[in-house]
């Protein structure tokens, strides 16, 4: 039978589609468990980073253990103490109706639409039990996706101790920049809020330097990626903001952590 | 036997994917910024046109001449899925940098050539060989851009400080060569690679496929 007739292309067509098919999802299905582990391993990881605590030949999972987790509700700034903040997904809260706030458009700064109620903190400590940085999951829309982040806040809860994303899918080469240790460097001592607590952070153009008129609140902005830059503006001003950690901030002024 | 001894090493030097078929440069680009990423796409893309070349010459006599290019497409396609799966279970860190260019196997032109070229004439053990003796030729010319490009634009090599090359941040004489770092580097030092291979192996000389015409004699005229 000649191989160009229609019945046999079908046939072919099916056949390779279902092999190929079986071979693809056995080793996604057979593979994921180990995948979620490095993810979750990774996630962990960018924590330290973004604290500064990521200290080669100290194993992620060691140095994790110096880091308390704790839920925080968003609208009252305060604690949450009946439920595990270990089993807690926020960005699945964010997504459950139940659980969250829709945005409105004026509200919805950083382009989320949803807000989970409560918070991830994640609290590193020193040898004596003292928080030493303050740790948020941030997340906001750049040019072409969320970015996913982390900001750690040193115990005064203002200024910035380091940024990090972990999951973004901004060009590569332009707004991908936000993952350059040079850009991240310059982070460090920015101050989150203002001196009356309201969000500070603001993108600049052209690198800031000591002379500039309130460098503090200023980033640099990424060169060729004005949209992610300003992503990254806007994802800090909605976090340091009313709905986000702004009331919980505040609280950890006034009471300490 | 010698064959295949000619299937599996010719296409190093003598019929080099990248630096004589001027394919899969894309990716030559892209991942040989530091060694550890270029190693894994090298054992990657060989190990993918090793076995898409094998399935495929395995149901090359089914295959309606009319979906060809799809079916051979999707047979890659599967195997570069699997591959990206398991790079992603077992060597996390180095997925992540490689990021979409794991990816972009599925499109790197050796994958579809050799197919389209070879597995679909030949019996599945020589268009397995095929594909191994091009995954060879590929990760020869990744290889040595990766090894010019870590060495000199970050003075390491797999991540680790060469002792012979004292980095200036460190106090010593070597002031790394951030270009080499940018992909540009890659395309100078690819050209650099085929001018040597072309100077040492003359027939791979392409006859010139024009001439420039000597520009005709125009008489000056003097007279006023």
């Amino acid at each position: 039978m000649s191989n160009d007739t229609v019945g046999k292309t079908l046939t072919v067509t099916f056949l390779l589609c279902v092999v190929c098919s079986v071979m693809v999802s056995l080793s996604v299905v057979l593979l994921k468990p180990k995948q979620l582990e490095n993810k979750e391993l990774d996630r962990k990881k960018n924590i330290l980073a973004a604290a500064g605590l990521l200290k080669p030949g100290v194993p992620v999972a060691d140095a994790f253990k110096k880091i308390d987790i704790r839920l925080v509700d968003f609208d009252t700034g305060e604690y949450v103490e009946d439920r595990d903040p270990a089993t807690y997904d926020q960005r699945r809260a964010a997504a459950d109706p139940d659980q969250s706030i829709r945005l409105t458009s004026a509200q919805d700064v950083a382009s989320i639409k949803r807000r989970a109620n409560q918070g991830v903190v994640y609290l590193a400590k020193n040898d004596s039990g003292e928080v030493t940085r303050i740790i948020l999951p941030v997340k906001g829309y750049g040019l072409w996706s969320t970015l996913y982040g982390f900001l750690a806040l040193e115990s005064d809860a203002v200024t910035v101790a380091g940024l990090g994303f972990y999951e973004h899918a901004e060009t590569p080469g332009l707004g991908g920049e936000v993952d350059n240790p040079n850009w991240k460097a310059q982070w460090r001592g920015k101050k989150f809020l203002t001196d009356q607590g309201d969000p500070a952070i603001r993108m600049y153009k052209g690198s800031v330097t000591a002379s500039t008129p309130e460098g503090e609140y200023k980033f640099d902005a990424l060169s060729g990626a004005t949209l992610t830059s300003r992503g990254v503006e806007n994802l800090m001003r909605f976090w340091a903001g009313d709905l986000g950690y702004g009331p919980y901030l505040k609280r950890v002024q006034e009471k300490g952590v | 036997m010698s064959e295949k001894k000619e299937i599996l090493l010719g296409p190093i030097f003598d019929n080099n994917p990248i630096a004589l078929q001027i394919l899969g440069i894309c990716s030559a680009l892209a991942v040989t910024s530091n060694l550890k990423t270029t190693v894994a796409m090298c054992i990657a893309l060989t190990l993918v046109v090793a076995f898409s070349n094998f399935s495929i010459s395995l149901v090359r006599n089914s295959i309606p001449s009319s979906i060809r290019i799809i079916a051979q497409m999707t047979i890659i396609a599967s195997l570069v899925i699997v591959v990206d799966q398991f790079l992603k279970a077992y060597a996390y860190q180095i997925s992540k940098q490689m990021s979409v260019f794991v990816g972009l196997i599925i499109t790197n032109c050796i994958v579809m050539g050799r197919a389209e070229a070879y597995a679909m004439k030949n019996g599945p053990v020589m268009s397995f060989l095929d594909g191994i003796g091009n995954g060879l030729g590929y990760s020869a010319m990744l290889l040595a851009l990766g090894v010019v490009r870590e060495l000199f634009g970050s003075g390491k090599l797999f991540g680790v400080a060469m002792p012979f090359l004292h980095l200036a941040k460190d106090g010593g004489w070597y002031v790394p060569n951030g270009l080499l770092l940018l992909p540009p580097s890659a395309f100078f030092l690819i050209g650099l690679f085929i001018w040597g291979l072309r100077s040492w192996k003359k027939s791979q000389v392409e006859p010139a496929e024009f001439k420039i015409a000597t520009p005709p004699h125009h008489p000056v005229n003097t007279a006023h």
